[in-house]
């Protein structure tokens, strides 16, 4: 993708300070089921700092992601944000002051219905307008499966480029929470990265959320984006308080090193690099790479660390079979079988629907990670 | 059983104004509901006996408005006693019924709605022997349905946003898609503005307001309400009209349209052709209710049954809806009653499932193409001649396109994958390359 458009990008090359932040913040409430939930509380209020530094704020995810809708508002008066509950704030609160701000007609609940909801986006779109639709939770998003599939996916290829619904985003908190059970949980990626048409973009972190989520709404192409609802309180990091925007299908090399390389995206991101902290302390270099669109994908980025590590792990919330993690490791395998010196390891969801009591054990925790990294170096 | 009532009301005053306006209303000493209290009233009651000066105490004060109270325990039953009439204009024979209200038409605007109905029976003839001949994939006509759209089409304005099911092409024809457009696209030669991607009656046309088709039902309800909000954020004197059959009621996403479209109050006109079949379903397999009509105001919209075959029935009544839905700015459904004559498609023998004499009877007795002929030549607009022209004119121009469109060459390969999304993205771009040296060592695979 051209950079032109992503002029106010607040830097071109990773900047390993801010991100190595996020991921102390949440390093410090690791996902262990018995001081998650009071973490996230205790957290909660003091989240955003008041402090501008150098045209950055110190602040966590929904925050970031309310600046960016905001910006989205603010910049396009076609512009809509609508969902359940989304009027008042939505229930994670990103939607915090926008229908004050841009009034009823622009940011509005709908009747509780998923399918409608995408329905509705995809006809505002298609007239010219930026939809910005919210699913409550990536758990319901399936009522509206055949909109995202069958429709926004199709629109403009099925009419010859005479329609298309590309103004349309739809965000949905995904992922393990630590008390949400089968149906708070999910991480249901994988199924619409089997969609031509569609992009599926995952933030990492604050200043990623905003960067991404800006460049999704603006994107030509109907975009599903998930945000991690973990991190909405959790993560903190400086973001750029101006309007900017990451580029989508470019992977990120958060962490570079020479003996394996790791691809992850989303929250998965700050368990693999406790791992990858630990597995430095026993002498071995990982690459940690965040994807961040999952299609269309950089495989190219991906390609070029594991020629240099010669090992790959891949790493998500989601059942490992079918998972995204399985396309990852057929096109590297792919490209690269001549050059790995062990197996494509996985270190992903049990395939078990997401469980409640038992969240720990299912979940692709720091230390399945750390063993499938020292069986992988070992092969 | 006799019917208690009692007012539960906690002051003075307002009892006392209770008794002096519902006077022989027994009033209940306890703010409770108390059998001791209440006595049994004759009579029956309804809402109208409740005065709306006392509406505050006699109503339960729920969020989304006063519900008044009733002691009486009793079902809403599930129909009322009769069916929902439909509206007409004309008789069986092309005749005005007297007394009947409707917009005139002014003898242009007959004309063209008279020659595009025959128009579209001769293309539906045509193009059907065409797939017979096995020259195109797929065919499905609108025979004895040609009212619907071209009425439909005739009273809307060119603004209007159209989101089409898959049997309405006389929208397309009535504004304008020619004879070559529509061969085009049943070709899927280069010249189809849908680039060959998409089963033969696949049209759509960005100039004329005309959304593409897609073959699932009833998604194109939902987006009609979104395009509808945004017509109206943008204050445009213009609608949204998404048309549909009676299997499409049975869909979710029929549901959640019209509830998105009244709740959001946007300016969508819903037209279901009700033509008694879904494929081989049977509308009494379909819905229980008294079809669709009746749903309306189950979502707060207004509905009007229409009778489908009479097109200047369907003129008026979608001329009048429309205007209600732009003035208003709020959706209508207007069911209209027809029958589908013809198979549900090419890939379909209705007689599998329904007897051939009722096919007959719709087909002869209640066609809508002579019975608004008689009405147009009662009026002198059209004669025996005129027909014959007409026929004989559009079937010479059909067996052109068809010529036309038939040497037309295929979309080039490369359009297999723009379009998919705004820019060709890279692992597109591969499989491109590949593709083209899969094709260069098999060319005798794959068609020129």
């Amino acid at each position: 993708m051209g950079t032109n458009i992503f002029m106010r990008r607040a830097s071109s090359s990773y900047n390993i300070q801010s991100v190595s932040s996020v991921f102390a913040s949440c390093c410090n409430f690791s996902r262990t089921l018995s001081t998650s939930v009071s973490a996230e509380v205790k957290v909660g209020g003091t989240l955003v700092s008041q402090e501008e530094n150098g045209g950055t704020k110190s602040m966590n995810l929904f925050t970031a992601i309310n600046q960016a809708l905001y910006i989205a508002l603010d910049t396009d008066p076609r512009s809509y944000i609508f969902g359940e509950d989304v009027g008042f704030g939505g229930v994670f609160r990103c939607t915090t002051g926008l229908a004050d701000r841009f009034g009823k007609n622009r940011v509005f609940n709908t009747p509780l219905c998923e399918q409608g909801i995408v329905g509705f986006g995809i006809g505002l779109a298609a007239m010219g307008n930026l939809a910005i639709a919210e699913i409550q939770f990536a758990d319901y998003i399936y009522p509206a499966f055949d909109q995202i599939v069958n429709e926004a996916a199709k629109f403009r290829y099925r009419s010859g480029n005479q329609f298309n619904c590309g103004g349309l985003t739809i965000r949905a908190p995904y992922g393990a929470v630590g008390h949400g059970g089968h149906y708070h949980s999910q991480s249901p990626e994988a199924f619409f990265c089997h969609v031509p048409g569609i992009k599926v973009v995952i933030p990492r972190s604050p200043k990623e959320a905003k960067g991404l989520l800006l460049s999704s709404i603006r994107d030509p192409n109907p975009v599903v984006f998930f945000e991690p609802k973990w991190l909405y309180r959790l993560a903190v990091e400086e973001v750029p308080v101006d309007d900017f925007m990451l580029p989508l299908s470019e992977a990120e090399v958060i962490r570079e090193g020479s003996d394996i390389t790791l691809v992850g995206w989303g929250a998965q991101l700050s368990i693999m690099e406790q791992a990858c902290a630990d597995a430095e302390k026993d002498g071995i270099s990982c690459e940690l790479i965040d994807l961040k669109t999952l299609i269309p994908w950089d495989k190219e980025t991906v390609e070029a660390s594991v020629r240099k590590t010669g090992r790959l792990l891949i790493s998500h919330e989601a059942p490992v079979t079918g998972g995204f993690g399985a396309e990852i490791s057929a096109s590297i395998v792919e490209r690269c079988f001549m050059r790995l010196e062990a197996p494509v390891a996985r270190v992903c969801g049990l395939d078990t629907p997401f469980p409640l009591v038992f969240e720990p054990f299912y979940m692709p925790t720091k230390n399945k990670i750390l063993d499938a990294i020292k069986s992988t170096v070992n092969y | 059983m006799g019917l208690l009532r009692v007012l539960s009301q906690t002051t003075t005053k307002h009892r006392l104004n209770a008794v002096s306006v519902l006077g022989k209303f027994r009033i209940a000493q306890s703010f409770h509901r108390s059998e001791s209290t209440a006595r049994p009233l004759e009579g029956s009651y309804s809402s109208s006996d409740v005065d709306d000066e006392h509406d505050d105490f006699q109503a339960l004060d729920f969020p989304g408005g006063k519900v008044s109270f009733v002691s009486q325990l009793k079902f809403i039953p599930e129909a009322s006693g009769s069916r929902v009439p439909c509206y007409r204009v004309l008789d069986d024979h092309g005749c005005a019924i007297s007394g009947s209200r409707f917009h005139q038409l002014e003898k242009e605007i007959a004309v063209k709605m008279y020659r595009d109905m025959v128009t579209l029976e001769i293309m539906d003839t045509i193009f059907y022997e065409v797939q017979r001949q096995g020259r195109i994939s797929f065919y499905l006509t609108s025979t004895g349905e040609e009212a619907v759209a071209i009425g439909s089409a005739a009273a809307l304005s060119p603004d209007d946003v159209i989101f089409p099911q898959y049997r309405e092409p006389g929208v397309l024809l009535w504004r304008g898609f020619s004879l070559q457009e529509f061969t085009n696209q049943l070709f899927g030669n280069k010249e189809d503005y849908g680039k060959g991607r998409q089963m033969p009656i696949h049209y759509g046309s960005r100039e004329l307001n005309y959304v593409t088709i897609s073959s699932p039902l009833a998604t194109q309800l939902p987006q009609a309400v979104g395009a509808a909000y945004s017509l109206k954020m943008d204050n445009k004197n213009a609608c949204t009209v998404a048309y549909m059959g009676d299997g499409s009621s049975s869909e979710g996403d029929f549901h959640a349209a019209l509830n998105f479209a009244a709740v959001m109050e946007a300016p969508v006109l819903f037209i279901c052709r009700n033509n008694g079949w879904a494929i081989s379903t049977h509308v009494s397999e379909q819905f229980r209710s008294d079809g669709v009509v009746v749903k309306g105001q189950a979502y707060g919209i207004q509905s009007i049954r229409v009778d489908g075959n009479d097109a200047l029935a369907v003129y008026s009544a979608i001329k009048e809806a429309r205007e209600m839905v732009v003035g208003e700015q709020k959706p209508v459904l207007v069911e209209v009653m027809t029958y589908r004559v013809s198979h549900h498609s090419t890939s379909d023998d209705s007689t599998k499932y329904r007897h051939v004499d009722e096919i007959e009877h719709w087909n002869k007795t209640r066609s809508p193409i002579p019975r608004f002929r008689k009405w147009i030549e009662g009026n002198g607009w059209w004669s025996d001649q005129d027909e014959s022209d007409l026929r004989s004119t559009m079937r010479k121009q059909l067996m052109q396109t068809l010529q036309e469109a038939g040497k037309m060459e295929k979309p080039d390969l490369a359009t297999l994958f723009t379009d998919v999304y705004h820019h060709v993205p890279s692992n597109l771009k591969e499989q491109e390359t590949s593709l083209k040296e899969t094709i260069k060592n098999h060319p005798k695979d794959y068609p020129k």
